[in-house]
């Protein structure tokens, strides 16, 4: 018993030193004076500022911010009429078909999404003249697309985790359908659609492939500015970069769940005072 | 409190408003209303799509905008189709490119595997709070750069890289390996940026696994690796299939890995395909080469889909 908990802990060690150490040695080296990244010269955040003087950097994330809140959005209310439909109207006609839908996004390589929805795009634009051209508009609704499977399962592995005991009760008492949906369902799922928003959020800041097929000329986003100098090999000023995006990711993450966590405590509390007052 | 007390009252006047709308919603309207949206948006923008793909890979390609010419007939269909997938069976470029990914993706994800199944059951075993972090320690790097996290590898594989580096300056070797543009660091980047879609299912599955059964095992008497082979294992599995589904298909089509950290001799099937759209602009074979793509992942994909749809307590 004691051998394979040794094991199990040294197994767990390594794959997380694995997970984190490429990933603080690069931040580090955010922070060498020397122009040869693997050479340490000394403590410096000269890229730091050369980053932000630099505007094709600053063009290229506003761009993807934007693309990333808009296709957020839109991704997190299709993805929860999804995640409802699928957690709670039951068996319906092409339910199979429904649920295939949703999970393969989840899987598709990257290169099968881009060019399919490319190809859509240009067939479309030909038939019925929309989209025209491609850019930062088709970019936001391949994202939607790919994200709201994400959002979809995420909301409802939360439905299916709760019981619909509140929500019949309260079709029992006469309240209608969407009162019901608008009143008990979505608040118990505004966490997870809250996980869903930041998750379909960070997955539009980060794509790259998808965004090379669908994009047109002229609107470059960040992770195509960054993959375009980075197949150049490694260079101080986007490890400085990566640094920035990584700790904004991290302190995003951890500040949401923190939030979220507190939330739900004060849920449960307000439903047992609720229960408790009703005796 | 004050909320929960309110609600109520807000709700009472329904039947005040009899709007046709309004009833057809109360009915089943409102059930419509929210499959028929995100269903409406997956049959335009993920499923129709995949038929334009086959259509254009039976297409000609011609220097135009854009670059192909749907076929009007039947002959053309046959003589378009022959070109195009003639192309993928004969030049090697392709087939290589297919065997190369699924060899890759393969053996990619049995290491994921090996590390990723005694991480997911160390944290389904270890105690509350622990849990809580390690996961999140797990779900952190799902949230940062995927691209970001790639080009770390590029400063630790580099033949001047931080690796050979240390490695040079304990005297374990006297002169830099050769790591970066090979397959070793392409499974590196596949196992390190998969992990996470190893461990996430495994976790699931091994966290909901009764101890019950594991606990009458060892009662009577079975010896602790007999119980996790007999028992741990074998309930395992659904969980071991989702996350190898979740790494093996889209290594399969990885594009960015490859690129950034493998060798250009020998390109696995995602760069072919794009190299195909983005250089020759033969926007057919490309269609093609994602075809044959799909036609080999069909089976993983359903396996996926069919867990998951297990998952949720239909079928």
């Amino acid at each position: 018993m004691q051998k394979r908990s040794v094991f199990l802990l040294s197994v767990l060690s390594f794959g997380f030193a694995f997970l984190y150490v490429p990933i603080l040695i690069m931040m580090f080296y955010s922070f060498n004076s020397s122009r040869l990244v693997t050479v340490w010269g000394g403590f410096s955040t000269e890229w730091y500022g050369k980053l932000l003087e630099n505007d094709q950097v600053i063009d290229a994330a506003l761009l993807s911010l934007r693309i990333a809140v808009v296709s957020a959005t839109f991704a997190t209310i299709l993805g929860t009429l999804a995640g409802l439909t699928l957690a709670r109207l039951g068996r319906f006609k092409g339910r199979t078909l429904f649920s295939g839908m949703i999970s393969a996004p989840l899987i598709m390589p990257d290169v099968i999404t881009g060019l399919s929805l490319l190809l859509l795009f240009v067939s479309l634009e030909s038939l019925i003249g929309w989209p025209t051209g491609r850019g930062a508009n088709t970019v936001t609704l391949a994202h939607i697309t790919f994200s709201m499977a994400y959002v979809a399962v995420i909301i409802q592995s939360r439905l299916t985790s709760m019981d619909n005991a509140v929500e019949e009760a309260a079709m029992d008492l006469g309240s209608t359908p969407l009162r019901v949906l608008w009143d008990i369902t979505l608040p118990i799922i505004a966490p997870a659609m809250i996980s869903g928003w930041l998750l379909a959020f960070t997955l539009s800041l980060d794509d790259l492939v998808i965004a090379s097929f669908t994009n047109g000329p002229g609107s470059t986003t960040l992770p195509m500015l960054i993959f375009s100098k980075v197949k150049l090999g490694v260079t101080p000023d986007i490890n400085a970069l990566a640094t920035l995006i990584v700790c904004v990711v991290t302190i995003g993450v951890i500040i949401a769940g923190y939030l979220m966590f507190r939330a739900e405590k004060q849920r449960d509390r307000d439903v047992q005072a609720a229960f408790a007052s009703n005796d | 409190m004050s909320q929960v007390a309110s609600r109520p009252a807000s709700s009472s006047p329904v039947a005040a408003s009899t709007g046709r709308f309004q009833r057809w919603l109360n009915r089943d309207g409102w059930k419509r209303l929210v499959a028929g949206i995100p269903y409406f948006w997956l049959l335009v923008f993920f499923l129709a799509p995949f038929f334009i793909v086959s259509v254009i890979s039976v297409s000609k390609f011609t220097y135009s905008i854009p670059p192909f010419t749907i076929p009007s007939n039947w002959a053309e269909l046959k003589a378009n189709f022959n070109i195009n997938f003639g192309y993928i069976i004969n030049d090697s470029l392709y087939y290589t490119g297919y065997l190369n990914s699924i060899k890759i993706a393969a053996i990619s994800t049995v290491f994921c595997l090996l590390l990723g199944y005694p991480m997911a059951y160390g944290i389904a075993r270890s105690s509350g709070s622990t849990r809580n972090i390690l996961l999140l320690l797990v779900i952190l790097p799902f949230w940062t750069s995927f691209l970001l996290r790639i080009y770390a590898w590029i400063g630790l594989l580099g033949n001047n890289g931080t690796i050979n580096n240390v490695l040079l300056y304990l005297g374990i070797i006297d002169q830099p390996m050769q790591m970066m543009n090979t397959d070793f660091a392409v499974y590196i980047g596949i196992v390190y940026s998969y992990l996470p879609f190893m461990i996430l299912p495994l976790y699931a599955n091994l966290e909901r696994l009764d101890t019950s059964l594991t606990e009458a095992a060892m009662d009577l008497g079975s010896s602790p690796s007999r119980t996790f082979f007999d028992v741990t294992l074998p309930l395992s599995i659904p969980g071991i299939i989702a996350g190898s589904m979740l790494v093996f298909i889209p290594a399969t089509g990885e594009y960015v890995i490859p690129v950034l950290l493998g060798a250009g001799d020998s390109p696995m099937i995602g760069r072919v395909l794009y190299d195909e759209f983005s250089l020759n602009t033969d926007w057919p074979v490309a269609s093609a080469v994602a075809v044959v793509l799909l036609m080999l992942l069909v089976v993983p994909i359903m396996m996926f889909n069919h867990y998951q749809a297990k998952a949720e307590g239909f079928e």
